[in-house]
């Protein structure tokens, strides 16, 4: 299924969650903020949240800035 | 007894707060954070970038070592700096957060109206609101009323290094708030920094007066010593100006 991540079309596997999603892109959960459809995921759901077709998913983090 | 800032309940030793933008490349920015003595360091939330060959801010800055302190830099709405904010805290898992609303893109000067109202909601949501704002003594009391733990008046435009432009409205601000002010932007060299302190200012922000130094690392040191030096000079309370000169030597005693 496809979801749009970060502005950008991307195909998924069924049952994809948050989890599996940022692991996927190696990104350490730690160091990330996850808005789905403009609502925020906590990390302690990242496990549980399962991704469905067409979710608008934002993965930020910290740049530098003043 | 110890000469700290306090913003929000956590207790800092430096007044010197910088950023992480605009720096040549990551080495220097940690040498540069390193020579500033700064605790409390300036980011933006970003993207991710997606390319992990890629370096990212975080493998140079130890949020162990440095209180990050997000912005919502080019937010020109109050609802993109609260979404941004949001989203700062799920990251960082900390509350104290830079709001800035940008009201023009050439001057980059606040948007008071929408930085107020960001920061009413803010802090109803349990944030520690540091907002970046005019030096406007009637804003900053009312950024105060509405719970805000610090205020931040610009010195002049962000990244123009033209110095604090208002000296006097800054003086007005600090004998009409009670919580800390910093002056955020506008600084370009040390003596900019001391003179903020010096004003009795509480701290001071800066990102390109160091980032885009010829060489960042030496006037990162400059600006904590100037901080040092206008803080000391502020503590130890200056001489009235007088326009007519007063000898320094007896008068008493000539031969002459």
């Amino acid at each position: 299924m496809e979801i749009v991540l970060n502005g950008e079309t991307r195909a998924v596997g069924e049952g994809a969650t948050v989890s599996s999603l940022l692991e996927e892109l190696s990104l350490p959960p730690t160091r990330v903020a996850v808005e789905r459809n403009r609502v925020i995921v906590r990390k302690t759901e990242y496990g549980a949240t399962e991704l469905a077709a067409g979710d608008r998913l934002e993965i930020v983090t910290f740049v530098g800035g003043g | 007894m110890a000469d700290t800032l306090t913003i929000g309940g956590k207790t800092f030793r430096s007044r010197l707060l910088v950023g992480t933008g605009k720096y040549p490349d990551y080495p220097t920015m940690v040498r540069a954070l390193e020579a500033s003595g700064a605790e409390i360091v300036t980011v933006a939330v970003r993207r991710v970038n997606l390319d992990r060959s890629k370096e990212s801010l975080l493998d140079h800055v130890d949020p162990r070592r440095y209180t990050l302190l997000p912005n919502t830099a080019a937010c020109f709405t109050e609802e993109d700096a609260v979404r941004t904010c949001h989203l700062a805290r799920e990251a960082g898992m900390s509350d104290m957060v830079k709001l800035e609303v940008i009201g023009d893109e050439k001057t980059l000067f606040p948007d008071t109206q929408a930085l107020l109202a960001a920061a009413k909601r803010l802090v109803k949501d349990g944030f520690v609101v540091l907002p970046y704002t005019n030096d406007d003594p009637i804003m900053a009391k009312r950024l105060e009323d509405a719970g805000c733990a610090a205020v931040m008046p610009l010195a002049a435009p962000i990244g123009s290094g033209l110095g604090i432009r208002n000296p006097y409205n800054i003086r007005i601000i600090l004998e009409t708030v009670k919580v800390p002010v910093i002056v955020d932007a506008g600084v370009g060299t040390a003596s900019d920094a001391a003179m903020a302190l010096e004003l009795g200012c509480d701290g001071v922000l800066m990102n390109t007066a160091i980032a885009s130094a010829k060489d960042p690392v030496l006037m990162a040191e400059a600006m904590r010593d100037g901080v040092s030096a206008g803080r000391k000079s502020f503590l130890a309370g200056r001489i009235p100006k007088k326009l007519y000169a007063t000898a320094s030597s007896p008068l008493d005693g000539t031969f002459f």
